[in-house]
């Protein structure tokens, strides 16, 4: 039993020594405990976001809500499906009379990024093969941005884990709040919260556009999801917009293809 | 029910891309091509729903009260303004321009 407490704190210790000899050879003489970063601090920055974030989820209740789901449907969304893009998107083409499965490819296609973050989670927080099931289901875009900001394994784990706990016990109760509450509101528009879903979408999107080819994809998507909004059946049109991506790509390694011609 | 079937479908496929990050051998997805598209593929998408929850009315465009909520929610992004303040804005800004006759 003894040894069961114990043994937590020693690869704790080694990794603590190491990091400081990192350190000390990269050329930080006296300088002990630089990369170090105290766990309080970690939990603070990973309580912030999963707080902010977390109280947003009243948002998504009370749009899955106006979108014409039941309280149940609501809350197993955000039970299970747990990555608030994707939730956003279902529920958006779900309401505007998408098929289920059109609904669903759209939600998958958003969703598709939380595998590269965890390609780069499992390096860093080296997480064991028994744990993983659990773990990705935390594996989003805040969890992986805390983890990726902290400096030692430490650090990372610790911010991984308290981010992916706060935000997933207050999203999912402030969804259920925001589904049973939706309905003493009675006339969503009245109050404005249709703007709900598009402002999410936005604040997510804008970190993203740092590129010319980052914004030269939103806008073709743009033009694509509302161009065809009218003549195509609801939850078809932002798929074609998706083509965007692959398009530009394309279209970018036909240019650099064609200079390197030049070249020579 | 076709509520249900989708929330199955996409639990299913949210979750097993997810896990797929964490089993798959690194390396695996790391070529350049693969991770540019999969960092644009977002923004298409993004982008598009942005567009389509502004000024979609079922199959029709309309310019109405809420593309002046996602031009408040786009002022708070400029300022930095923390995701909650965000939503807010827009809600807000959404609900006067309404109230307003908007």
């Amino acid at each position: 039993m003894s040894e069961q407490t114990a043994s937590p704190d020693i690869p704790v210790d080694v990794e603590r020594r190491t990091a400081a000899g990192a350190a000390d050879s990269a050329g930080a003489p006296h300088t002990t405990g630089v990369p170090e970063k105290a766990d309080s601090a970690v939990v603070r920055d990973a309580l912030g976001v999963g707080v902010a974030v977390g109280l947003s989820g009243f948002a998504f209740g009370v749009t899955a809500a106006g979108a014409g789901l039941d309280v149940p449907q609501t809350c197993a969304l955000s039970l299970f499906v747990f990555t608030g893009a994707s939730q956003f998107a279902l529920v958006g083409a779900l309401a505007a009379g998408g098929n289920p499965f059109t609904a669903a490819a759209g939600a998958f296609f958003l969703g598709t990024r939380n595998a590269f973050y965890g390609l780069r989670l499992s390096q860093l927080l080296a997480v064991r093969r028994a744990v993983r099931p659990l773990a990705a289901h935390w594996v989003i875009d805040e969890t992986t941005a805390v983890a990726l900001a902290q400096p030692t394994r430490r650090a990372a784990r610790i911010g991984f884990t308290v981010t992916g706990l706060t935000l997933y016990l207050l999203w999912n109760l402030t969804t259920l709040l925001g589904a049973l509450g939706a309905e003493a509101v009675g006339d969503m528009n009245a109050w404005g919260l249709d703007a709900a879903g598009p402002a999410v979408f936005l604040a997510l999107l804008a970190p993203m556009l740092r590129t010319t080819s980052d914004r030269v994809v939103a806008g073709i998507a743009v033009a694509l999801g509302l161009g065809l909004l009218p003549v195509l059946p609801a939850g078809v049109p932002v798929l074609v917009a998706a083509l965007a991506a692959p398009a530009v790509l394309w279209w970018q390694g036909r240019m650099t293809g064609r200079r390197k011609g030049a070249d020579r | 029910m076709n509520a249900w079937i989708a929330i199955g479908v996409t639990t299913a496929a949210c979750y097993l891309v997810k896990l797929a990050g964490l089993l798959v051998p690194a390396g695996t997805l790391e070529r350049p091509l693969v991770r540019r598209l999969a960092a644009l593929l977002p923004v298409a998408l993004l982008a598009a729903l942005t567009a389509q929850q502004t000024f979609g009315a079922g199959r029709v465009l309309v310019l109405d009260a809420r593309a002046a909520g996602l031009a408040a929610a786009a002022v708070a992004l400029v300022l930095r303004a923390p995701l909650l303040v965000v939503v807010a804005a827009a809600v807000a800004v959404t609900a006067a321009a309404r109230a307003l006759g908007g």
